[in-house]
């Protein structure tokens, strides 16, 4: 969903580039509560991780491609601020280095990638995760939704921002629909890596997934001295 | 799982998947670069300009093999993003955890 330069015009393009700084700026802050020594480190691979990731293009017919975004995927692992953070760094190095997504829209990008994707994203999966039951095995299915919710959600802001501010003289509702179209199909993909990827790290190191580690907690606190025979 | 282990699979995965499963991705236009040439804004956009990065377009400039030059740009962006992400990771963690008084770093 990288967006180049010119798809909007100046102006959004500094508007969504005041909101993804502020929005990193914020970020940087509420970091610090979800980030210590055990799980700095779990962050910079989650980053490298959604990297490989988003190179890897799965055709979901006529033609068309999806990748992973991530959003949902980072929140779950390392939180939705800290994930903000690593889709940022991810998206920037994509711009400066491998001229994927444009420099001037490197704020639509961390806007709708970064804040969208990831609080979108994490949203769904906190609301899913309260109805199903409170152990480790639901936090994968729940990841797995917020994911499948973030594409289409992040599609539609980039609808609402080419309304606002594109370039083309193109009708809003044929982009909304085939944006909201594809995005789902792609969103089941995204879906797919989000559910996989977080299953594998809860079967191995639950207390470094944000998104479970209360569930661990809570089981370290039921722990009861060995049974004595 | 120990910590070193998780970490040492976790970026083999990463390094792997962007060095060598890359070359076997889908080459169609992703989801919005196909709406735009759908529905007609696709020449709205601009020549990128990084283009004369030496990794643009994740091939790396000068390698003549495909699979070659795709993986290094993938290997390098992973180096990349690892170590920015990890440092500011590193910078804005609240020191040493609770449950350990000493701090290693």
């Amino acid at each position: 969903m990288h967006v180049p330069d010119g798809f909007l015009d100046a102006p959004t393009s500094v508007v969504t580039g005041v909101v993804a700084a502020g929005g990193v700026a914020v970020a940087l802050r509420k970091a610090r509560g979800e980030l210590d020594d055990r799980t700095a480190p779990m962050a910079g691979l989650v980053a490298a991780f959604i990297f490989a990731g988003q190179m890897i293009n799965f055709p979901v017919g006529a033609g068309t491609s999806g990748h992973l975004l991530g959003g949902a995927l980072a929140a779950v692992l390392v939180g939705p601020w800290t994930g903000a953070l690593c889709l940022s760094v991810v998206l920037l190095v994509q711009a400066l280095f491998m001229a994927d997504g444009g420099v001037t829209a490197l704020g639509t990008n961390i806007t709708l990638m970064g804040l969208v994707g990831c609080f979108a994203g994490y949203a769904v999966f906190r609301l899913v995760a309260a109805v199903l039951p409170r152990r480790t095995s639901s936090v994968a299915p729940a990841a797995a939704v917020g994911a499948l919710v973030s594409v289409p959600v992040a599609a539609a802001v980039f609808t609402l921002l080419f309304a606002i501010g594109g370039t083309a003289p193109v009708d809003t509702g044929a982009v909304l629909t085939a944006m909201l179209g594809w995005h789902t199909v792609i969103g089941v993909g995204e879906a797919v890596v989000t559910g996989l990827v977080v299953a594998s790290v809860v079967a191995a190191r639950p207390d470094l997934v944000h998104g479970a580690r209360h569930l661990v907690e809570t089981r370290e606190l039921e722990i009861r001295k060995a049974a004595t025979t | 799982m120990r910590s070193r282990r998780f970490f040492v699979i976790g970026l083999l995965a990463a390094l792997l998947i962007a060095g060598v499963g890359s070359y076997y991705a889908s080459s169609h236009p992703d989801g919005l670069e196909f709406v735009a040439g759908e529905t007609g804004f696709l020449d709205s956009a601009d020549e990128p300009k990084t283009g004369d990065s030496p990794f643009a377009d994740y091939q790396t400039s000068g390698v003549e093999d495909e699979r070659l030059s795709g993986g290094l740009a993938g290997v390098v962006g992973v180096a990349l993003v690892l170590v920015l992400a990890g440092g500011l990771a590193y910078a804005v963690r609240r020191r040493g955890s609770p449950d350990s008084s000493e701090s290693t770093d």
